[in-house]
């Protein structure tokens, strides 16, 4: 079977306006999603206790929230949890008693709405929640400095901005939908987002590795028409892998309970939108910094004579005829 | 034909340990390296503790004045107005100039201490360092003394390490029941501070009228008795032992049939406690244990050999915990509860249930559509599949890691990227066919253009994996984890497993000429 017979080439480039302009739409929109409506951030990053309970019946909803209004958990938010049974209490207060215990509290409050069990007790005092959004911030920051370097290191430095760039619009736009949705933001949230950050970096790398090997390899000398027959070139393959991890993540979302939920709908965005700015987008910038193929080659020339200088040296040297 | 290759040899062997190390997780057999899972598959409690070291200061500043209340007595040197101020401050009145130089030898032997002396009056307190170090070691003497009670407790596997400065993680897999975490919250939490401190005969008559600044004017304090809070003592502050002597403590009944608590103490504190009894027989002393006061009997003799009981109200439960936790030494400082996350069992159980239909059900479908599209390159690369997620499985159970919720994610998230390796290598080698390639060199070529954007693309994946591991908690270092591994195994898997099977079946393929049979394509 084959989808993308053959060796048509597209012309990703010449199109690359509207779809730089489409992009510039998602991202704006985005940014003003995420400073209108915000994050909806878990008890992990904003500190609080989460207790999670499962009746033998319907969850009676009211009723809980009757009982709990009379109590100091007055205003705490009670919510239905993947099924009619289990419903999830959060509560922005912390109890840093180790032997007086919020589920142990529920246990004795809750007691006059039927028979249930309580499946899951989270608390995260203050000082471990702001430690948290620190380390986040710290690990997403230092995630997109390491690809830099590397990236320059193996190509050159436009290509690196370009996967920042590209990478900036995937987890933009992917946040944008975590606020848009009210996805709760929580560690493995942030486990999701770093995972698009090196699943839409792995796509884009492949395309760039496609754009450095015409550029060495063809002798064509409009950027255009390389980038164009790379994206083309590579096209069946990033699809291919899209379509097999959309599959996975597809039933992860499904079939993968109400936990993880929040982390498969983010990686579905991420690999949707990851895919279409590999193909559209992160070369798109590349043309924009204006990548020069004359001084690539001329660099690449350069190192490879370096190299072959260096090798004469050595060889003079190790046959002791200086 | 070629059938031993390199690659396919390495690649055999893979699949050998894969399978053979992979054995014990799937089977949960008694013998051989296991994954264990998280706390969040399997159920349990996680708990972050903060130790709050400042009172270990005081503590500390508590010991020392009860070491110069005892040397004062000792040496027979007259001192007056014997107290701490601030928590963190000894101050004392030497009444006769004389023994100034006496008191200054005996403070230098002590380490670490800032002497201030005007005249007579001397104010001590801890320096900067040593303020330091006894934080330090009171985290450090917490970990051991929280995970010597839970292993007394009778808990499968509790996990208690320290981190940071102040923090402690406790982690226990077996907690099943919300009694059982109750008790192992209370076990944990109890400081377990034994003293043993004077009553002011002299003054206990107005216990019940005084206030607690006008007991403290004459360095006293007023305590309650624990069954009643309203039989209250006069207490002299400063003890004459703490629990930091105790060596053994166990549960014993008395004549009523009462449990009590036995209690040794090593022989610097027998020592002590043989002098003070034997110089205050006819006077009280309060058995005191967090604070409040179990028994204050007559000293009827000096009470040599370094034994004592505690009685008092007990059910046979508290006494059995009171002695594991005195047994296991005091907490230096009391802890509160920073994070909490506690997983019922069934709720893991059904967590594991949700994530391995996902598992199944998503390598299914990736499985099914590799063979409808490659054919049998895609089944080349199934076998390559399959292979990386034994190993996955076998590498974290040598090491040890923790399987969690996120790391199953990333089990699944690996089947689908794993592939990812084999379709650009597929779509290399379809690319050289289609321009007329013979199909050795499309193969040989396939694999070494394919090779520079494999590694490029894992590598980057690994960095981001390697931060996520450093800066992330729990969970998330699973996930790293899992998918570290996974693009590591793929690496051997897909790249040179399958390259192994090409090289071996080349003569069949190379005869064959069926390219739409081998590798999907007209």
């Amino acid at each position: 079977m084959e989808i993308f017979k053959g060796n048509k080439i597209h012309d990703f480039m010449g199109k690359r306006i509207p779809f730089l302009g489409l992009s510039a739409v998602l991202v704006i929109a985005s940014i003003v999603i995420l400073f209108t409506k915000g994050l909806n951030f878990g008890i992990d990053f904003a500190g609080g206790t989460l207790v999670q309970v499962q009746y033998e019946h319907k969850a009676p909803i009211d009723k809980i929230r009757k009982v709990l209004n009379a109590t100091e958990y007055k205003g705490s938010s009670i919510t239905k949890f993947g099924s009619e049974e289990e419903v999830v209490i959060r509560i922005s207060g912390v109890s840093s008693n180790l032997t007086n215990d919020i589920g142990d509290e529920m246990h004795k409050l809750l007691d006059s709405t039927g028979k249930f069990e309580i499946r899951r007790v989270d608390m995260v005092g203050p000082k471990v929640g702001g430690e948290l959004r620190e380390k986040g911030i710290m690990a997403l920051s230092l995630s997109l400095i390491i690809i830099l370097i590397y990236v320059s290191y193996r190509f050159e430095w436009r290509f690196a901005v370009a996967s920042i760039l590209a990478l900036a619009h995937d987890v933009i736009i992917a946040l944008g939908a975590i606020s848009l949705v009210g996805v709760e933001v929580n560690l493995d949230i942030l486990a999701a987002i770093l995972t698009i950050l090196g699943y839409s970096l792995n796509d884009t790398i492949i395309v760039f590795d496609r754009i450095r090997e015409g550029v060495q390899t063809s002798k064509e000398s409009a950027l255009n028409s390389v980038v164009n027959n790379s994206v083309s070139r590579t096209l069946s393959r990033t699809t291919l892998t899209s379509l097999t991890t959309f599959f996975v993540v597809v039933t992860l979302y499904f079939f993968g309970g109400e936990i993880i939920n929040g982390f498969a709908f983010t990686l579905l965005v991420g690999i949707i939108v990851g895919t279409y700015s590999s193909i559209f987008i992160a070369a798109s910038f590349l043309v924009q910094l204006r990548f020069s193929i004359e001084n690539f080659r001329a660099k690449e020339a350069e190192k490879v004579k370096r190299q072959k200088e260096k090798e004469k040296l050595r060889a003079m040297y190790e046959k002791g005829t200086v | 034909m070629k059938i031993f290759n390199y690659r396919l040899i390495i690649f055999f062997l893979s699949i050998i340990f894969g399978v053979v190390f992979s054995v014990p997780s799937f089977l949960q057999t008694e013998s051989g390296k296991k994954i264990s899972l998280g706390l969040d598959l399997q159920g349990g409690l996680h708990m972050l503790l903060g130790v709050n070291t400042d009172e270990a200061v005081t503590s500390k500043i508590k010991s020392i004045a009860t070491a110069i209340k005892y040397f004062s007595n000792d040496e027979d040197i007259l001192i007056d107005g014997l107290s701490i101020k601030d928590n963190d401050r000894i101050v004392f009145t030497v009444l006769d100039a004389d023994e100034l130089p006496k008191v200054d030898k005996m403070l230098e032997e002590i380490n670490g201490l800032n002497v201030s002396k005007t005249e007579l009056e001397y104010s001590i307190t801890l320096t900067q360092d040593e303020e330091v170090r006894t934080k330090d070691q009171a985290v450090a003497q917490a970990v051991e003394t929280i995970r010597n009670r839970l292993d007394q407790f009778g808990l499968a596997e509790p996990n208690v390490v320290r981190q940071g400065e102040t923090d402690i993680v406790v982690q226990l897999p077996g907690i099943k029941t919300a009694e059982d975490e109750k008790a192992a919250r209370e076990l944990i939490s109890k400081p377990a501070n034994l003293e043993l401190m004077a009553v002011d005969e002299e003054r206990i008559d107005q216990v019940y009228s005084m206030t607690r600044a006008q007991a403290a004017q004459y360095g006293d304090v007023i305590l309650e008795a624990t069954d009643n809070p309203n039989v209250k003592y006069l207490v002299k502050e400063i003890p004459i032992l703490n629990g930091s002597q105790v060596v053994d403590a166990q549960v014993a009944f008395d004549q009523s049939n009462q449990p009590i608590i036995n209690f040794t103490l090593n022989s610097a504190g027998a020592r002590i406690f043989g002098d003070f009894t034997g110089k205050n027989v006819g006077k009280r002393l309060a058995v005191v244990l967090d604070g409040k006061v179990y028994s204050a009997p007559n000293i009827r003799e000096r009470i040599g050999g370094g034994s004592g009981q505690i009685s008092g109200g007990f059910t046979v439960v508290e006494a059995g915990n009171v002695a594991i936790a005195l047994r296991s030494g005091a907490l230096p400082a009391s802890v509160n509860l920073l994070e909490k996350r506690s997983v019922g069992p069934s709720l893991g159980a059904d967590s594991i249930k949700a994530s391995t239909i996902a598992l199944v059900a998503g390598f299914l479908m990736v499985f099914i559509f590799m063979i409808i599209y490659y054919r049998r390159a895609g089944i080349i690369a199934n076998i390559a599949l399959v292979t990386n997620i034994f190993i996955i499985i076998s590498v974290m159970a040598m090491f040890g890691a923790t399987l969690t919720l996120p790391g199953m994610a990333g089990i699944v998230l690996t089947v689908g990227m794993a592939v990812d390796a084999n379709v650009i290598i597929g779509e290399r080698i379809r690319e050289l066919l289609r321009q007329g390639v013979s199909i050795p060199k499309a193969i040989e070529d396939g694999y070494s253009n394919a090779m520079r954007a494999i590694l490029d693309a894992n590598i980057t994946t690994l960095l981001v994996a390697v931060i996520l591991y450093a800066y992330g908690t729990g969970p998330i270092k699973g996930f790293a984890v899992t998918i570290s591994i996974g693009i590591l195994a793929s690496m051997l898997t897909a790249i040179l497993g399958t390259h192994g099977i090409y090289e071996a079946l080349l003569p069949k393929i190379a005869k064959d000429k069926n390219l739409n049979k081998w590798f999907g394509i007209k």
